[in-house]
Formats: structure tokens, sequence, C-alpha cells
């Protein structure tokens, strides 16, 4: 079957790489678009080399793609050089294996992993030609691709600019039925767990894991459909599906000092509160048949395989270790036949190993030794391991699937002092690193890298003087333990640090942020430090923008009010933020004053602990008193032990799934409190009603857990 | 056991580059489960050599790889394995045994390659940035203005090396050209038509079909863009003669077929 491009020849012979736009990747799923119902379309809102290296769209689209009902096609970002051509000619976008226009699809799913890619999805919107704003697409059907952008904020919709989900009282237009307008958009994945700053852009979010309930969500939609329901009247429906967010039904109101005052649903019906869904046991879950092969040369160019998922580490300062809760791990059996179908599918010449923290699966060994044995060394496959803690064994493995020599081992601290490491509950010393180290130099390493985070609760100058300091004793160690004839010249140790950026649903959610200048000065206490090192020579460092992280912070725990600045932004030709190139920081700053949106107020202010956040509403699990409980230890400087130690009752068990169980028995590990009354406004943060039970004034995660035993 | 593996690329595959090729291949191999003798040394490859690089933007009917297996194996299962996860546009047509040493590599032995290039109409400017339509200077009269400009003793054109640029005479690389198709009679439809090219191919005596078009056009005051013909490539030659009496026979005609225990599945005509 030839396939007609959307683009014609010679502009895919002009733009870069016009291997990002054709679909013809082998294992690309081509369907006859007669013979289906529901067309789905799954959007990366990045660069095609991005976002063909995420493995979430890959199982969804497998998954959705075994349905004989369903074709689920992708799209990926144009890249700056296209976006100009399509803007120009008005070329709509286009999913890449039918080359048909996103408009006309029933679907576009959107994944949100990171909040710099905000403005890429309305590219991806305006670009389809479909209404910027939820609220409209429940009466317009479309607009000429790329028009939106030109629109000088006044004009047609008005109405929802200034009340972006009005529900459309106001508006004279007659509502659409089911497929007569635009795709369903809907969004998932890790920023999704505070979708208030892009809601007004989305019909629904997705709130956890996508395995769960898309069957039954595409199951609606073709019924409604059928019976020809309006598209509010499928979204009202849709609402009511446990993990399905629909924003349009929900309305925050707020305080005189803007902060938030309550968020409840508009309807009767609708559910005052959303629960994360969650793979119970990933043994029996989807996974990837027939792997994505790109032509071109893609940021994750081997095959992915999933370990586990979840940690049980319980860092304060990362999200996905708390969202992901509770950690469930695949067995060996299931991955040898994992790893044997990825890799006979797909022909990849290398196999990555993928999970928050790779050491803490109970069978890496049998694995590893399992790939080694059949993939490394008669097939010479690449086996790369992410995120092993640096011991012994490791050092063992990767002696055994790298090269020495070229590679380098990562250390990620995290804090400089031991003081900040137990502040951020990094359940790494100074020991360990220096162990870790040693062992490496001894086995012929002389890289090293090392990752930090600067600007973290209560750090101080002398933490980040630290950091330079844990460095120099590092580099000392080198010329300490490798003797002068076995060297090979000096030995390099590359301190990166990042500025951390607090986000919802984590013990840090609580923490202040600062001005892009003060995180510059931070930056150059740890450079002078560097610099007047002893073995200065021997060390590089680098810190990332100031200004990003600032950016990234307001979209972390903004509100439904700072979606009108990302859209001014937008207009602005805020365009691949995430990318240094085309990243302004004055267009931010226009569009944040244009729409009087205080950054002060989203990421310096220090936030109450009685304060009602506007992710309340979601369920991740984790118990808001639990994470307060966190951010009081996190200032008192205590470690909580991870999940294999001790259960510290967060919550998560009430997804009757993994780490939360003992694995013989399958009874609950519950060490609940009782008794403990957090001033947690349940009020507007009631669960779904038959979901758990929970009364008032008590921890809903706890109380669930004494239910489950 | 070296091999010939031969291929047709159409359709989608013709924006897929040479590098990109290459990385598709190796991968196909492991996906037919294909064993291939990798190189010695610290990064180890696979041992494989592509005949004659492949511009963006053409077709081919005959594309070369030859390729060091560790197992023996029938050309028709070699065929037929590589085909079944082979995308839209890529097909394996051929795969045959060959003498290992370099003199015998299709990139060693390249010396001629053949085209098909037909003109796009309407005739378009390339860029759609430009916007402009281009004038058509393509009347009917080009094709034997074609013919006609071929006549002369030497064609000195400028060819852009990597680092240099040097003039050179085109003429005894032209081998063979001709036009197949709608008659000059036709009016309209005789613009169209394809014309068949049989230039040098290879290290030292490579010229793309491009650049003679583009001399022709130049030297005739005609529009020229890269975007003006469709190129197929035909065929790629060994010359088992010399520059007085060539002898070209083709890649796959050089290589041994391999019976196997089960012919009947083969490409062979079974």
């Amino acid at each position: 079957m030839e396939t007609r491009l959307a683009l014609p020849e010679e502009i895919l012979l002009s733009v870069e790489k016009p291997e990002r736009y054709l679909g013809n990747e082998v294992n690309a799923v081509h369907k006859d678009p007669a013979h289906v119902q529901i067309r789905f379309v799954m959007c990366f809102p990045d660069v095609y080399e991005i976002g063909m290296s995420h493995l979430g769209i890959q199982i969804l689209y497998d998954m959705f793609n075994a349905r004989p009902d369903t074709w689920c096609e992708r799209v990926y970002s144009p890249w700056t050089d296209l976006d100009k051509i399509m803007r120009k000619e008005r070329i709509p976008l286009f999913a890449l294996e039918s080359q048909q226009p996103v408009r006309n699809f029933d679907f576009l799913g959107i994944t949100l992993q990171y909040e710099l890619c905000y403005v890429n999805i309305l590219q991806i919107l305006d670009l389809s030609g479909i209404p910027l704003h939820a609220a409209d697409r429940l009466y317009k059907k479309g607009y000429e691709p790329g028009s939106q952008r030109e629109q000088d904020g006044s004009g047609t919709d008005s109405v929802s600019r200034t009340n972006p989900l009005s529900g459309g009282k106001m508006e004279p237009e007659k509502e659409l039925l089911l497929g007569e307008g635009a795709p369903i958009v809907i969004g998932g994945g890790p920023c999704a767990y505070n979708p208030e700053p892009i809601a007004a852009f989305f019909d629904l979010f997705y709130i956890g894991e996508g395995e769960t309930v898309y069957d039954e969500l595409l199951d609606l939609y073709r019924s409604c459909k059928e019976k020809g329901v309006s598209r509010k009247e499928f979204l009202r429906r849709a609402a009511s599906i446990e993990g399905i967010y629909c924003p349009m039904f929900y309305h925050p109101s707020y305080h005189e000092d803007g902060t938030l005052k309550s968020f409840s649903p508009a309807e009767e019906g609708i559910p005052r509160r959303i629960k994360k869904q969650v793979v119970k046991d990933l043994n029996l879950s989807p996974f990837i048949t027939k792997p994505l092969v790109p032509f071109m040369q893609v940021t994750q160019d081997r095959v992915v395989l999933e370990v586990q998922r979840g940690c049980i580490r319980g860092c304060r300062f990362c999200q996905a270790g708390m969202i992901y809760r509770p950690t469930r791990t695949k067995s060996l059996e299931t991955l040898k036949r994992e790893a044997d179908q990825l890799l006979a599918a797909s022909g990849q010449e290398e196999i990555s190993l993928s999970s928050l923290s790779t050491s803490d699966h109970p069978e890496l060994e049998g694995l590893v030794t399992y790939l080694i044995e059949q993939y490394g060394r008669t097939k010479n496959i690449n086996i790369s391991l992410p995120s092993l803690r640096i011991d012994a064994f490791s050092l063992d493995v990767m002696s055994k699937v790298q090269d020495v020599k070229k590679s380098s081992l990562t250390f990620a601290p995290e804090g400089g002092s031991q003081r900040m490491r137990n502040v951020i509950n990094k359940g790494l010393t100074e020991e360990d690193i220096l162990r870790g180290a040693e062992q490496a130099f001894l086995g012929g390493w002389s890289k090293v890298k090392l990752y930090f985070m600067l600007g973290q609760p209560t750090e101080t100058e002398e933490d980040r003087r630290q950091i330079a300091r844990l460095a120099e004793k590092i580099a000392e160690l080198y010329y300490d333990t490798v003797p002068k004839e076995k060297r090979s010249g000096r030995c390099m140790i590359t301190i990166s640090t990042s500025f951390f950026v607090p986000k919802p649903f984590t013990p840090f959610q609580w923490a202040t942020m600062f001005t892009p200048e003060d995180y510059l000065t931070f930056a150059h206490t740890v450079n002078e430090e560097v610099k007047a090192s002893l073995n200065h020579k021997s060390m590089r460092y680098n810190w990332h923008e100031a200004y990003v992280t600032v950016l990234e912070g307001l979209l972390a725990r903004g509100d439904r009010r700072v979606s009108a600045a990302i859209e001014s932004a937008y207009r602005k030709g805020a365009l691949f933020d995430a990318w240094t190139e085309h990243w302004d920081w004055k267009r931010w700053t226009e569009a944040m004053e244009e729409t009087g949106t205080d950054l002060f107020f989203y990421t310096r202010r220090q936030r109450g602990e009685e304060e009602l956040f506007p992710w309340d509403f979601i369920d991740a699990g984790p118990s808001k008193g639990f994470l307060l409980d966190e951010w009081h230890k996190a200032l008192e400087e205590q470690v909580t032990p991870n999940c294999h130690l001790k259960c510290s009752s967060c919550g998560a068990a009430k997804f009757g799934c993994g780490v939360c169980f003992n694995q013989e028995d399958g009874r609950p590990l519950l060490r609940a409190k009782t008794g403990q009354v957090y001033h947690y406004p349940v009020e507007s943060c009631n669960p779904v009603p038959g979901a758990w039970k929970a009364e008032p004034g008590q921890i809903p995660g706890a109380q669930n857990q004494e239910h489950g035993s | 056991m070296r091999v010939r593996v031969k291929y047709s690329k159409q359709g989608l595959m013709k924006f897929i580059g040479h590098l990109d090729m290459m990385r598709y291949f190796q991968k196909a191999l492991r996906r037919a489960g294909i064993d291939v003798v990798y190189t010695e040394g610290l990064s180890p490859h696979m041992s494989m050599s592509f005949a004659l690089p492949l511009g963006v933007g053409m077709t081919s009917d005959s594309e070369y790889v030859d390729v060091d297996l560790v197992r023996d194996l029938p050309g028709s299962e070699i065929v037929r394995r590589l085909n079944i996860s082979a995308p839209e546009g890529i097909h394996f047509t051929d795969a045959r045994r060959i003498q290992t040493g370099k003199a015998h590599k299709g990139m060693t032995l390249a010396a001629r390659a053949d085209y098909t290039l037909r003109l796009k109409r309407p005739v378009r400017a390339a860029s759609c940035a430009s916007g402009i339509l281009m004038e058509d200077t393509w009347t009917i009269s080009w094709k034997q203005e074609f013919l006609d400009w071929l006549k002369q003793p030497q064609i000195l054109v400028m060819k852009k090396g990597k680092k240099t640029e040097k003039e050179i005479d085109i003429r005894p690389l032209i081998y063979e050209a001709y036009f197949t198709g709608p008659d000059a009679a036709q009016g309209e439809e005789s613009q169209g038509g394809d014309l068949h090219l049989g230039l040098g191919a290879g290290l030292d005596r490579n010229i793309r079909p491009e650049l003679v078009m583009q001399a022709f056009a130049e030297q005739t005051g005609r529009t020229y863009d890269p975007f003006l013909f469709e190129i197929n490539r035909d065929e790629v030659y060994a010359d088992k003669g010399n520059d007085a009496a060539h002898d070209f026979i083709s890649l796959i005609d050089l290589g041994e077929i391999i019976a196997g225990d089960n012919p009947a599945s083969g490409v062979f005509g079974g």
C-alpha cells in the first residue's frame, strides 16, 4: 500500500531530517481506516528524536493497536523549519502513519513529560486547526492551521479567554455532537499530576498508568458516538471513569491573597477526587511486542526494558519517587521473555534496563547474567545499565559490559554535605561515595561524574562549598589509590549542578524557590570553591540555566490562572523552550506581565502548611499528611528508611500491590499511625465515594491500610 | 561466506539517507536471525560494505551490500528472511556468494550505474518558501537538444569534491543516453518520457545524474533545480573490460547462486 504524503516532496527534501515526518519506521502499524472505528493519535510535544525515545508511548501504541477497532498513530512537534512552512502554507498537522490531518481524529493523546513542553502543546493544537480551549471545542469545529497564534487575543473566542472554563453558557452556538468537531484532547504522564496550568487546553486528563482504564474510555467513546450524544455529554460520562479528570466540570475559587479557597465539581455526579491508576501486576500488564525502530538516530537508540516501576528510596525532592508508588517489580521470567521479544523484533544492538533505581531490583544479578551470556558474548549486543548504585557488584557488571577506559561512572549525591543529604533523604553517605570511587579507580576507571542540586530547602553557603570539597576528596583518592605507572594522565571529575524545582506530591511541595540571580550566585560559590581546590585541574564544573529553572517552577506548581501566561508566551513565539537555542526569557516576562501572572506568588512565596494546593484533588497515593510529615523531618534533618527496611505508611498501600505487601503471604506490611490528625482540608478533598473508606480527620492512606489488613 | 545482497529502495524510502540505510541493514540482519561476522578490535562492528551510496531523493532497483555471514545459507532463504521485516519500499531481490578480498568488493568494482530520469510536471520551483513557479524552459525540444549536446567531443563541468573544486570532462563518463516513452510528435505529452543514462560510477569516476542535467541546463540556458527530475537507479555494473573496450556486467551477475535445500521458495524463478 503506497502512502500518500502530507508534505510535497519539495518540502520534505528542503527541511532538516525528513525522516521525522514519514511514519514508515519498522514495526509502525498501518491499518485500513475503513475497518476501524476509533482513530487515536499519540503525541509527544517535542521533536521526533526525543519523542521516539519515550517508552510510555510505545507501550500504549502497542496496546491500542491490539484493539481491532482502533488505529493508533503518532505525531511529534514539527521542528522550527517545518513549523514555519506549515504556517505559511496552511498545511494541517498530520499523523505520521496515515499522513492524515490530526483534526479529523477521534482522540489526540498528549504525553506530558516535562513542563517546558507546554507551549509546544499549543503548537500541536494550532497547527492541527483545533481550537486551543477545550471550552471552545464544544461549539467550534476548528480553525485554519496555524491561524490561532496570529489572533490577537480579542475577537471570536474572547468569552473563553476571560473565563476559559465557562462551560459555554454564554455561547449562542449549537453544541457539537461527539465526532463532529475536534478530537478529544487527553493528557497523561507525570505532569498530569498537576494539570491545572494547562487545564484550559485539555478535554480530559488521564491520571496514572495508561494500561488500566483506557479500554473503558475507548468503549465509552464508541457507544456515545453511536448513540449520537453531544461532546459535552461524553466528557461528562468520561469524568466518572476512575482516574479520568475532566477540568471543564470543576470550579476553583480563590482567597483574597490569591491562594486556592476551594476546588469542587461544578455538577452533581462528578467525582470530588481523582484516584491515580496503577497496574497491580507488571507481569500481567501489556508489554511491547513490536518496538518501533526508527531509521534516523534518536536519543534513545536502543530497546528499553522496564524492570520495575516506582522507587523505594523516598528522596524528598523526587516526584517520580512519590507518584509511581508503590514499587512493583517484574519477575526474572517476565524480564527474560520481554528482553528476548524486544531484541528479536527490533534488531537493535543495545538493550537498556530502565527504572528509577535498578540496583533495588531483587533479581538484577540473574537478569544481567542472562543478558551477558545470551546476547553480550555471542551476539555483540550492548547492555546499558543506567541508575545503578556504585558497589562491588555493579562495578563487576559494568566492567563486563562497558569499555572501562572510555566510560565514566556517575554518582548522584544530590547534596554536597551529609547534612544536606539527610535533608533530602538521599541515603548515600560520603563513605559510600568514596568507597565506590576507590573500587572504580582500582577497576580502571578514571572518569567520574557527580550530580548535585542547588537551592534546596535549608541549604547554606557551606553546603554548597562542600560540593567542591567532595570532588576534591575523590580526586585525591584517585592519586592515592592508583600508582603513577598505572595512571593514564589525570582523573577527570565532572561536577554538574541543576537548580532544584519543587514539584507537586513531594515533601518539598511546600519549599520556596529563589530568583535567577540567587541561583547564579549559588553556582558561582561552587565554581569559586572548585577553582580554589588543590586538584582543580582534574575537575570540571557545569551548571544549569537559572531562568529556565524559574519558569519550570512556575509551571510545576501553578494553578488554572497560569494558562493565560502560557498562551500569551505561545502567541509571542515561544516554542521548544527545552532547547537552549530557542529559549527566550523575554517572551515569558512579557507574557507574565500582560496576563498579571505573579512569579513571586508561584515560586518564592512561603506556602502555608494548611494551604489547599491546586493538585490536592488528585489522590496519587502518598497522603498529604505523610508528605507534610516528611517535610517536617527534612527541616529537622531526619532520615526516613526506605520501603524495604520499614513501611512509613505513606498511603500507597491502598493500591493493594507491590512492595507494600509481603511477598510470601500477600499480607500488607502496615504500620499505620492511628489517631494522628492532620489539619487537612478534607472538605474539598473527599475521596471518590466508594473508592475507599476514610473518615474525616484521618489520613486516607493510613485508614485504608487498616481497612486492608 | 561472503554474500552480495541486492535490494530495491522505492517510495518513502527515498528520503532515508545512506548512513541510516547502513543502520537499517544491521538491524534487519539481526531481525532476520542472520549471524554476521564482526570485525576484531576495540569496537567490533558488522563486516559489511555498500557498493555505491544512493543520494537522498533517489529511488533504486539495484542497491548492493556485501556482507560476511557466520553460517552458509541458501540465497533464497536470506532473501525470504530479510523481506519478513522489511518496511514498505524496501524489497530484497537476490543474494549470491562472492569471492572474498578487496578486489571483489562491490565498492571496488562499481564502474557504471544506469539511471532513469523523468521530468516532473508541472515544472515548479523547488522550495515552497520561494513560492515562485519556475518558467518552463523545458519545452518539447529539450530531448533532441540534449542528444545534440552529447555529440560534443568534450563537456567540461566544475565538480565539487569534499575540499576542492575542479573542472572535469564528463563526456567520456556518459556511456549511454537514450529516451523512451511518448513520441516527440505527440505535443504536450512529449515533454515527458524517460531519459536513460549510463554513467561512470565508483571511487574515481563517479558522476551523478544531477551533475549531467545541471550542466546541460546551464549550458543551454534552462532553469534547473534539484527537484526537477525523478531519478531511479536501475543497475550497477563492474567493468570486466578496459577503457578502450568496456565489458559491463551487473554486480549481481558476478555472484554465484547459492543453492539451498529448498530452492522452491526462492527468487530464482523456483
